[in-house]
């Protein structure tokens, strides 16, 4: 399995916001959307992946993007985490069935988990960009991001 | 706004915050609440390592990094960043705007000049310059220490403190 490739459609998926409505490819439209899997809200790292994200998301937002992070723990869990990383990035959760968008987009990992990868979709569905990390363990840096914003 | 995308990481200028006798072959990305860069400021100091300084503040993880980071610069104002710097570290819990008066206090700066210059534009520049090269340059964690151009994120081994 790998990272769903740039050029192709975003494949077809439902995700749950932190409401319990869905995110699906119809939420893709008009705006450049970045998905931020990683593999479990709470394991830890000192500075978060979201929290870096969190420190330049106006830039992010002044280029047009909006980030989202995605992994397989149910919302509870994510709002926990969104609330304990004092972050305003929405998460989406993969949590049923487990892993079925993970799996969609190529990021599942072979135990059960996201990958770290990043995935932007533009605005007419189709992915410009995608990044896995080669492990689990290091963080994509945001400069990666705002590559692939400039390149579009 | 600044173009975050990827650049090298920037070599020393002169206005960077350098420590130690010798030539600096580190540069550490860190942040004054963070405990792991408090273990690594340990460990550069107990080897008497020559290193250079630049902040990574990131407030959602750490809320008052940023107002610490600043407190820095100001007392560098006033030639005292880096006991500014170690006075921060000592006491990590205790970073609130009457803490960082206090420190300037013992430190005897003049404390209207440093509460301008700690809330001026020219030192959230300054702060926010150090940031941004961290950015550019792909840091994504505090601390991360670059040697001789490769980065190290979280606190090294003994090994490559040892070679500073």
């Amino acid at each position: 399995m790998s990272v769903v490739a740039a050029g192709t459609p975003a494949p077809d998926f439902t995700l749950r916001r932190g409401d319990g409505s869905t995110f699906t490819n119809a939420d893709l439209a008009g705006q450049t959307t970045v998905l931020v899997f990683y593999p479990f809200a709470f394991s830890p790292v000192c500075t978060d992946q979201l929290n870096l994200y969190e420190e330049v998301l106006d830039q992010f937002a002044a280029q047009g993007a909006t980030l989202y992070g995605v992994s397989c723990d149910s919302t509870w869990a994510q709002t926990a985490f969104k609330d304990k990383l004092g972050v305003t990035i929405d998460q989406l959760s993969d949590f049923e069935p487990k892993g079925a968008a993970c799996r969609a987009f190529g990021v599942l990992h072979d135990g059960g988990f996201p990958q770290r990868a990043l995935v932007m979709i533009g605005p007419e569905g189709a992915v410009q960009w995608s990044y896995q990390a080669p492990s689990p363990a290091e963080l994509p840096g945001a400069n990666l991001i705002f590559d692939a914003l400039a390149a579009r | 706004m600044s173009d975050l995308g990827s650049a090298p990481l920037p070599s020393l200028a002169v206005d960077d915050h350098v420590t130690g006798s010798a030539e600096p072959r580190a540069i550490v990305y860190a942040d004054y609440e963070c405990p792991y860069c408090a273990v690594l400021q340990g460990r550069l100091t107990d080897h008497g390592a020559a290193w250079a300084f630049r902040h990574f503040p990131v407030r959602s993880k750490h809320p008052r990094a940023w107002a610490a980071a600043c407190a820095a610069e100001a007392a560098g104002l006033q030639g005292r960043f880096w006991a500014m710097h170690a006075l921060l570290y000592g006491d990590q819990a205790r970073l609130e705007d009457p803490h960082l008066w206090e420190r300037a206090r013992r430190l005897g700066l003049d404390l209207e000049r440093f509460d301008a210059d700690r809330r001026s534009d020219a030192v959230a520049a300054r702060v926010r310059r150090d940031f941004e090269s961290g950015i550019r340059a792909g840091v994504v964690t505090t601390p991360t220490v670059f040697v001789d151009g490769v980065a190290h994120a979280g606190v090294p081994d003994p090994s490559v403190i040892e070679r500073l």
